[in-house]
């Protein structure tokens, strides 16, 4: 296996406010992390955790304001649009809008032969590749005719992953594949990405609120807090024995489909902290119900082992439950 | 008391290629005080079924057949004025994007005012009621909270406020289109018993779309499955989840990746497409996928009551 993507201590600054009280949050605040080819990393997180900014600053749609980026050992951060071009036909990115990401004016047929045309790809034929690809993901001929706004979210979303994969790239950069897909869709399209990955060898970055998808596709994965990795490791292993706070608290959130399941939670407050006002210390402390004195005022370090990163002064132990247990329904 | 029912609702689109039938025969009821989910394949008209309950359809869309009747009105007779008269006071609206629902250069506080503006009561009292209705969602400092922009709260917050503006003018019914699906799950756990909460406190009833089953088990009191453009199976969500008797809800159910026990990496699916709406097949429109099919499945399957309350369109829920 050799490493695909490099990641060092990756930061993006945003300006946000009015003119005159312009202020910078960090929307990454410090990531980093290997990807191998064939491997399948996949990174969780709630909303405005800086995932989406990740994947774009990766794809070389965000700069960065610190830290490297290395595509097949070459440095990409620091390269400009020209350079990227050619980069980018090998580095695929699904995006998490499906019918916004797509030209309201083109048709299906057009959407998915413009990889082509923008990387000046003739000896490919359209009328061969466009009913070839829409097959791999699932539509039939006659949606080459149809434009964005008379598809469903799920038929957009297909369309999305026929671009994607319409260069056969090396990377798939995958922002919430299967949102607003139903099971058994989401199943073709994982599986569709999944035979990919075997036969192609790509490497994937996957984007998703859904960990029971994270659990079945991910070899790896990270939980994303406020910008920052808080915890990263192997994803059967994360999800046997969480250790971050977290993630545990994510894991037993985790709605199973069974009305009559006892449900039994990390109940956390349902404030999360602005990006104006990171709280001091271990920023999850507003809301860990593991909190100690020290947590409120120092920052806690990565621990680490052979597998698997920790930002937490006191990881949990296996089937650790909150001091006072509070438990829901 | 039924809130809303809906009777044999038949919508098309004209299309390039022809009509495209997006429901065909679509009953079921909200009843009053009643969550009920709809869950199906994508593209299987739940946003058109949203869109035709709210005056709201396409230019190429239009109601061919059948009644919407809501607190006993029938919705398809009543003309755009009392439509938008309707919508955001006795019918609102979460949609799963709540930058969709707010406007990005008023404050929350104005844009709470101003879905009050039939209310009657002074700027005072509307604020007051705002912040009320922050505080219910869980918005910590709430007055200040007024004064702040969409875009100065996270994600979970925002769908929050976008909650408390739909539920501000005590609707009688709340249609939410995956409203959760961007949140993380501890925020979507929130988000859902937030909204049983509300529901309970306002009485009203909730039509809840969301692909998520587990979210389905775990907030609806009913179910309806849809499948190319029919209600193929409904009722409460025990007989839908724990007995399901249409074979096109049995393969949903089994698909879901929470139901594999060991991990895997080739998800089930359901083999097969979705029949091409503008050439519906004459007799059980999941024919083509199911394998359960017998002869009598050429003809038009009818709706089986199973149970009381659980309906299922498939000739072989009859046999049992
Ligand atoms: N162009 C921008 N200008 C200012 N702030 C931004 C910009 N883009 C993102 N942000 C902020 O950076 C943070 C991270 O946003 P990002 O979209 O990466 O989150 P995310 O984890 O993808 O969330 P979601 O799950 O909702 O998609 C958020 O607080 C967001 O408001
Ligand atoms: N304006 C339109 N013109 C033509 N066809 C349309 C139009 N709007 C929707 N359709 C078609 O009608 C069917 C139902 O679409 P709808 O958007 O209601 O599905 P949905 O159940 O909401 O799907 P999803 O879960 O993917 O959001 C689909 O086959 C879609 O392609
Ligand atoms: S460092 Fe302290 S506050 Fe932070 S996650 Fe660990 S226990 Fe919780
Ligand atoms: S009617 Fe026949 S084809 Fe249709 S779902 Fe039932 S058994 Fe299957
Ligand atoms: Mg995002
Ligand atoms: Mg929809």
């Amino acid at each position: 296996m050799s490493g695909i993507l490099e990641i060092r201590d990756v930061e993006v600054t945003f300006e946000v406010g009015p003119l005159m009280r312009r202020r910078s949050i960090l929307g990454v605040a410090g990531v980093s992390f290997d990807l191998h080819s064939g491997e399948t990393f996949a990174i969780v997180g709630e909303s405005g955790s800086g995932k989406t900014t990740l994947a774009r600053a990766i794809n070389g749609l965000q700069a960065i304001s610190t830290g490297s980026i290395r595509f097949d050992e070459q440095r990409i951060d620091t390269l400009g649009a020209r350079s990227m071009k050619p980069l980018r036909r090998r580095m695929s990115m699904m995006f998490q809008d499906p019918v916004g990401s797509l030209s309201p004016r083109m048709k299906v047929g057009n959407l998915i032969a413009e990889p082509f045309r923008i990387h000046g790809i003739v000896d490919k034929n359209p009328s061969v590749e466009v009913p070839r690809l829409l097959s791999l993901v699932g539509l039939t001929p006659e949606f080459a005719d149809r434009y964005p706004h008379q598809l469903s979210g799920g038929q957009a979303r297909r369309v999305g992953v026929a671009r994607a994969i319409a260069l056969n790239p090396d990377l798939i950069i995958a922002d919430e594949p299967t949102a607003g897909l139903d099971v058994s869709v989401q199943g073709e399209v994982l599986n569709l990405l999944n035979d990919l990955r075997e036969r192609l060898g790509l490497a994937m970055i996957i984007i998703t609120h859904n960990l029971h998808v994270v659990h079945h596709v991910a070899d790896r994965m990270a939980v994303m807090y406020l910008g920052r990795f808080v915890e990263v490791g192997d994803t059967d292993e994360i999800f046997r024995a969480p250790r971050h706070p977290y993630t545990a608290a994510l894991l037993s959130a985790n709605p199973e489909p069974d009305p009559d399941k006892a449900r039994d939670r990390i109940a956390l407050p349902a404030e999360v902290p602005s990006l104006l006002a990171r709280p001091a210390g271990c920023e999850f402390h507003s809301r860990c119900p593991w909190v100690a004195a020290r947590c409120k005022s120092e920052a806690p370090d990565f621990v680490q082992s052979e597998t698997r990163k920790v930002a937490c002064h006191t990881p949990l132990e296996l089937g650790a439950r909150p001091p006072e247990m509070e438990v829901t329904q | 008391m039924t809130v809303l029912a809906i009777k044999d609702l038949n919508v098309t689109f004209s299309t390039e290629g022809g009509r495209l039938h997006a429901l065909k025969d679509v009953s079921f009821d909200v009843p009053e005080r009643r969550i009920v989910g709809v869950v199906g394949e994508s593209g299987c008209g739940k946003s058109t079924l949203i869109n035709a309950i709210l005056g709201l359809l396409a230019d190429n869309g239009s109601i061919d057949a059948g009644s919407i009747a809501f607190e006993g009105e029938d919705l398809t007779r009543l003309g755009p004025a009392k439509m938008q008269e309707l919508r955001g006071q006795k019918i609102s609206t979460v949609f799963q994007d709540p930058m969709g629902a707010l406007n990005p250069v008023l404050s929350v506080g104005r844009q709470m005012r101003n879905i009050q503006y039939r209310s009657g009561r002074s700027r005072s009292e509307k604020d007051a009621r705002s912040e009320a209705m922050l505080r219910q969602v869980r918005i910590p400092d709430a007055q200040a909270a007024l004064a702040r922009y969409p875009h100065e709260f996270s994600g979970g917050m925002r769908q929050r406020v976008a909650i408390a503006m739909a539920l501000m003018m005590k609707p009688a019914l709340l249609i939410a289109d995956e409203p959760t699906t961007a949140l993380d799950a501890t925020l979507e756990v929130a988000t859902i018993e937030l909204l049983r909460e509300l529901q309970q406190d306002i009485a009203c009833s909730v039509l809840f779309i969301s692909h998520h089953l587990g979210v389905i088990a775990e907030l609806c009191d009913d179910v309806v499955v849809m499948y190319a453009g029919e209600v193929v199976e409904r009722g409460t969500t025990r007989q839908v989840f724990h007995t399901p008797r249409h074979p096109y809800a049995r393969r949903l159910l089994e698909c879901d990746p929470a139901r594999q026990s060991g991990r895997t990496r080739h998800l089930p699916t359901i083999p097969g497409e979705v029949p091409d709406l503008r050439q519906r097949p004459p007799g059980c429109v999941f024919a083509t996928r199911c394998d359960q099919r017998v002869d009598a499945c050429d003809k038009v399957p009818p709706d089986v009551a199973v149970e009381s309350g659980h309906v299922a369109r498939c000739v072989l829920a009859e046999a049992r």
